[in-house]
């Protein structure tokens, strides 16, 4: 036992899987994580999970995105070389508008595609990272860290109790790298 | 999702009972709204008259396009099977069965505005079309195969008849759903709202053109109809919002929850956005490319008695809900939203001033008894009717297939 670090929860049915959620926190043991092949509505608030700081990114390089736009088109068409165009101000504003707009959502939706895959380590040659596989497919699984909570029995019967159709003991954080 | 097992003991025969405060308001506003026409129609003065029936064209078109953007609420959300709205689907349906009396008084307004000579008097008059009349305008000869009156009239009739008869039948079909039960009115709906959407999409650019822009008949821009189309939407998504909010602090409507409230600010937000690019795409291109006979559209605007307005339009539409929405907390709060919710009602009512005024009162704008009072009267209206409606049903369609989902809905 002392080897195991994850003890894992393996459920055939969402429902089930959450009513586990509910036993163990019952009984004042911390859950790791949950991992589920689908979004269940509802998980985040009942693990506690913070909101996502990825619209803090989305916002940091939108404002990247409006500055390059917005320095580009003003050093161009202001600054470089200045054209009359149909007479309007070698500064025209309202035209500046369309292509500003264009590199911030451009920027933005780059930056946070880069971001997430930095948060989640997804590279390209890197092994996934993944704690129980058929996760990934149709198996609803809660992570137990095995350091922190001591009483294995306890945990292996809630489980099972709650309708977990396999109990794991991981020696292995992540499975995948096997 | 999954979770099936939560049992709600949510009460999904709950009617709403119309009575009280909500219905004498309407009443009053509706007996106002009356008076103050029947004070600008039998004014002695002409421009008293004209400036009454720009105002019922106004509040006509705004009434008629909010109920559409109920129906089109039903059938966007039926058509791409989303589940988040089940439990406020009997708000959009109620706006969408009032459609037909909505499509009636802008019928009478459009014909009566049109034959008396009040409203569209810039390509309707004598000898317009005539090449031996002192009154001859080559432009609108020009545009005579599609602006003539037995044109516009059947257009206007076949437009506004198909949107209410679609909009009724979506509705209808989901009060018998309510005594049925099964995938049948479910099935049959989601034939029918996909060809609504069609019609919807490539009529209302055309009932727009009609409608609005034909009372300037020598401008004319494409991105008029798709511009007119994110006012309809923008205001559509307010009144639902301010019904299910105004429900909501009456203690109806327990299984509506900040999600669904969240869900609908996001909607508004968007198509706010998209009503400013819309807007900016026409004006930009016009600004830019300098033509006179384009131009001639923003100059009336830019003139001292419209400019303001005409700023303020863009602060209230794009600024104000670009600014107070993009936050999530502001979206998930009651109060928060019904205040931006108004705001927006009284923003796209500014909007549709500015497209409607400078082509019919021109230079003799006015803000007082008439405008104030033909928009009270139509605002009475349509709480009375729509409020009216939401009682005859239960507040939830208690059988639709996704209702389940829809209780459950967390973002």
């Amino acid at each position: 036992m002392s080897n195991t670090k994850y003890i894992l929860g393996s459920f055939a049915d969402p429902d089930e899987m959450m009513h586990g959620i509910d036993k163990l926190q019952a009984n004042n043991i911390s859950i790791y994580d949950c991992f589920t092949p689908m979004p269940i509505h509802g998980i985040e608030a009942k693990l506690g999970v913070r909101p996502s700081r990825l619209p803090i990114a989305a916002f940091c390089f939108g404002a990247l995105g409006t500055c390059a736009g917005f320095s580009l088109l003003y050093y161009t068409m202001a600054y470089d070389w200045p054209m009359n165009i149909g007479g309007k101000p070698s500064l025209p504003l309202p035209n500046f508008v369309p292509i500003t707009f264009e590199v911030t959502i451009l920027l933005c939706a780059l930056g946070m595609v880069a971001t997430f895959f930095y948060r989640n380590h997804l590279f390209p040659g890197r092994a996934p990272r993944v704690m129980d596989l058929r996760a990934t497919d149709d198996r609803f699984i809660i992570a137990i860290d095995a350091r922190e909570n001591s009483d294995h029995a306890l945990i292996d019967s809630l489980l099972k109790e709650a309708g977990a159709v396999d109990v794991k003991y991981n020696e292995r954080k992540y499975v995948s790298y096997e | 999702m999954g979770t099936h097992s939560h049992h709600h003991d949510y009460n999904f025969n709950e009617q709403y009972t119309f009575a009280g405060t909500a219905k004498i308001v309407s009443l009053v506003a509706i007996v106002f709204g009356i008076a103050a026409i029947a004070f600008g129609l039998l004014s002695s003065e002409h421009i008293v008259v004209e400036r009454t029936y720009a105002n019922l064209l106004l509040m006509g078109y705004y009434f008629t396009c909010v109920c559409a953007a109920g129906a089109f609420f039903v059938a966007l959300h039926i058509v791409t099977q989303s589940a988040w709205c089940a439990g406020i689907m009997r708000i959009p349906q109620a706006m969408a069965s009032i459609l037909p009396i909505a499509s009636v008084l802008l019928l009478v307004i459009v014909g009566l505005g049109l034959y008396t000579h009040n409203l569209y008097h810039h390509w309707h008059a004598e000898g317009l079309t005539d090449p031996n009349s002192p009154n001859y305008d080559a432009l609108i000869a020009g545009k005579e195969t599609f602006l003539n009156v037995p044109g516009f009239l059947i257009r206007q009739i076949i437009f506004m008849g198909s949107y209410s008869i679609f909009a009724f039948i979506l509705a209808k079909l989901s009060y018998k759903e309510d005594l049925d039960g099964g995938l049948n009115s479910y099935k049959k709906s989601f034939k029918l709202s996909a060809i609504f959407l069609v019609v919807f999409g490539f009529t209302t650019p055309i009932w727009s053109f009609d409608t609005v822009m034909s009372l300037e008949a020598h401008w004319f821009s494409t991105m008029f109809g798709w511009y007119n189309f994110a006012a309809l939407w923008v205001s559509g998504l307010c009144a639902i919002t301010i019904i299910l909010v105004f429900l909501k602090k009456a203690g109806y409507m327990v299984w509506v929850n900040e999600n669904h409230l969240h869900d609908l600010g996001k909607l508004i937000f968007g198509f706010s956005i998209f009503w400013t690019y819309v807007w900016f795409a026409q004006f930009m291109l016009i600004w830019y490319s300098n033509i006179p006979e384009e131009t001639v559209y923003f100059y009336k605007r830019w003139e001292p008695e419209y400019k303001p307005w005409f700023w303020l339009n863009i602060i209230i539409n794009f600024v104000a809900p670009l600014l107070l929405l993009m936050d999530r907390d502001v979206k998930r709060k009651q109060n928060t939203m019904l205040f931006v919710c108004i705001l927006l009602l009284a923003g796209h009512w500014l909007d549709y001033y500015i497209m409607i005024m400078p082509g019919t009162v021109e230079t003799h704008r006015g803000f007082g008894l008439i405008e104030i009072g033909t928009a009270a009267g139509f605002f009475g209206l349509f709480t009375f009717l729509v409020m009216n409606k939401l009682s005859k049903h239960a507040l939830v369609p208690k059988n639709h297939p996704f209702l389940d989902e829809s209780l459950h809905h967390q973002i």
